[in-house]
């Protein structure tokens, strides 16, 4: 199989013959820094157009299919438009803080974005408490939003942010839990050492019952927590405008919207890496000729083609439920998702501890 | 004079904490100054990252810049009042407050002063994840955690207790 870091370690060696060390250093992180951001605005630009055309299928529409063949080009139209638009000032608010929100929920997004393990030899952020530092950087972004709703100065944004705040603290604990549940399996918070664990049969499968539980749990919440439907309420429409981003404008306003399909991208990712095998193709332990040819698909390949099926499951329940209300949303997390997590952390346990997995 | 990227990254880190400290007791409206401490909580936990202890810096960063800001904001959000009347504050607290300022000042200064620190050195590597796991759990010298944490969850427990009591009509 493929592995980037021969790529990067011949980018590391072409540096160090021109240039002294510390310069190599700065080189490496700029270079680094571009290809997160880059990568970040391509994958949004995608998850964006996917998201019109899965949504339009689901009711019966086309979805964009004017610019570029079958509408391909129409989110790269938007986004040129939107970094075109003026940035509207409003009175009466709090400049400063005003300003500050998109650039803190943006920042919290692409720091989790790059702990995430794209194929092999292809990681940014790897520490060993890597997992955590995940949950660490994403729990950022409550700030912003909440930022963002009170220096709007308008009751709308206020109640939108006051509701995102409920609903992401509540879930992030359901998130918590069901990752802390994988680590009790794979005894490790490193997420390249989980991938490579899972080299012989990925943890949904060697964890079985309560594995499925941790991530049916962790779909439910991870949707939550970034703020789609059916858990859409911090931005109802119909009585709220837009919720916490109802006064922003201009690529203020693409930032929470680029953050919000990269954090769907995050959540996918994290799934992906923890129960589906990250990029480790699919091994059946005894069937070598299987093994072998599933190797011959690209990691990378593996990784997307991963994440993309745990996208759709999530756009799926956003354009199949109705949104729910905020007294039932905090009833299904801290009635419902909180013991389920609570129990099956302790069965996880006793999995491990009497050696019933595979 | 040479100076080494990591120097560079602590001295940044260091603008950072002491400029926004500053800004966070000056500023006249509540809610900027929740903001400007968590930039010096968050440039807090970069000086654990430049130290290699990833753990310690992801704790910061979940309790204090993603737990205890958001307590903060919620809190100024729910029981905020109109910014523009601040009442001034009388001279005899100005003076109180900075009296105890200086006295912490002196005595901070004092004991960095006198404290020997010892040859400090960067280990390379971080510390696992057993060893950390182990230190929070032990009942060995040193390792007090966990009755530490019973404790606060039995001053939690008293604390739900009491509310109820007081609240009962």
């Amino acid at each position: 199989m493929f592995d980037f870091s021969v790529v990067t370690k011949w980018v590391d060696m072409m540096l160090r013959q021109w240039l002294p060390e510390s310069w190599v250093l700065t080189t490496e992180f700029v270079l680094i820094g571009l290809c997160v951001l880059v990568g970040y605005a391509i994958i949004a630009l995608v998850l964006i157009y996917v998201e019109r055309k899965v949504c339009a299928f689901f009711q019966c529409r086309l979805g964009p299919n004017r610019v570029g063949p079958y509408g391909l080009l129409q989110s790269f139209a938007d986004m040129f438009k939107m970094l075109t638009k003026e940035l509207i000032e409003v009175n009466h608010v709090d400049r400063f803080l005003f300003n500050l929100a998109p650039y803190i929920v943006i920042i919290s997004s692409v720091l989790a974005f790059g702990c995430i393990p794209f194929a092999k030899g292809l990681e940014i952020i790897d520490f060993n408490v890597g997992v955590f530092f995940l949950i660490a950087v994403s729990s950022i972004g409550i700030v912003g939003i909440l930022l963002a709703g009170w220096s709007s100065n308008n009751k709308y944004s206020l109640i939108g942010a006051m509701r995102s705040g409920a609903q992401m603290i509540s879930y992030e604990l359901s998130i918590g839990l069901s990752i802390l549940t994988m680590v009790v399996f794979s005894g490790t918070m490193q997420l390249s050492t989980i991938v490579a664990e899972q080299a012989d049969g990925w943890f949904l499968f060697r964890g079985h019952i309560p594995a499925l539980i941790a991530f049916v749990v962790y779909l439910i919440a991870g949707t939550a927590e970034t703020n789609r439907g059916p858990f859409d309420l911090p931005e109802a429409d119909s009585e709220l405008t837009a919720g916490y981003h109802t006064e922003y404008s201009g690529m203020h306003f693409g930032f929470f919207y680029l953050a919000e399909y990269l954090n769907m991208f995050v959540v996918a990712s994290v799934a992906t890496t923890i129960f589906l095998g990250g990029w480790m193709p699919l091994h059946i332990p005894g069937w070598e000729a299987f093994n072998a040819a599933m190797d011959w698909i690209p990691s990378l390949l593996w990784f997307i083609a991963k994440v993309a099926v745990v996208i759709f499951i999530i756009m799926w329940f956003k354009w199949t439920f109705p949104r729910l209300r905020i007294d039932q949303l905090l009833r299904l997390e801290w009635k419902y998702l909180l013991p389920i997590n609570l129990v099956n952390l302790l069965l996880m346990v006793l999995v491990v501890v009497f050696e019933l997995h595979f | 004079m040479e100076i080494t990227i990591q120097e560079t990254v602590f001295f940044i880190l260091a603008a950072v904490i002491v400029g926004c400290s500053i800004l966070a007791v000056t500023t006249r409206r509540i809610l900027r100054a929740a903001t400007y401490l968590l930039f010096v909580l968050f440039a807090t936990a970069g000086i654990y990252f430049q130290l290699n202890y990833s753990f310690l810096g992801a704790v910061q960063l979940t309790v204090y810049a993603g737990g205890i800001t958001v307590l903060y904001v919620f809190s100024i959000l729910l029981t905020s009042t109109d910014n523009r009347h601040i009442e001034k504050i009388k001279r005899s607290k100005v003076f109180a407050g900075l009296i105890a300022a200086l006295a912490g000042a002196a005595i901070c200064i004092f004991i960095t002063v006198t404290h020997s620190f010892g040859s400090y050195h960067l280990t390379g590597g971080e510390l696992p994840v057993d060893a950390i796991g182990k230190a929070l759990m032990g009942t060995g010298k040193y390792q007090y955690l966990l009755p530490f944490e019973l404790i606060s969850v039995l001053l939690l427990a008293c604390i739900v207790g009491g509310i109820l009591i007081a609240r009962k009509r």
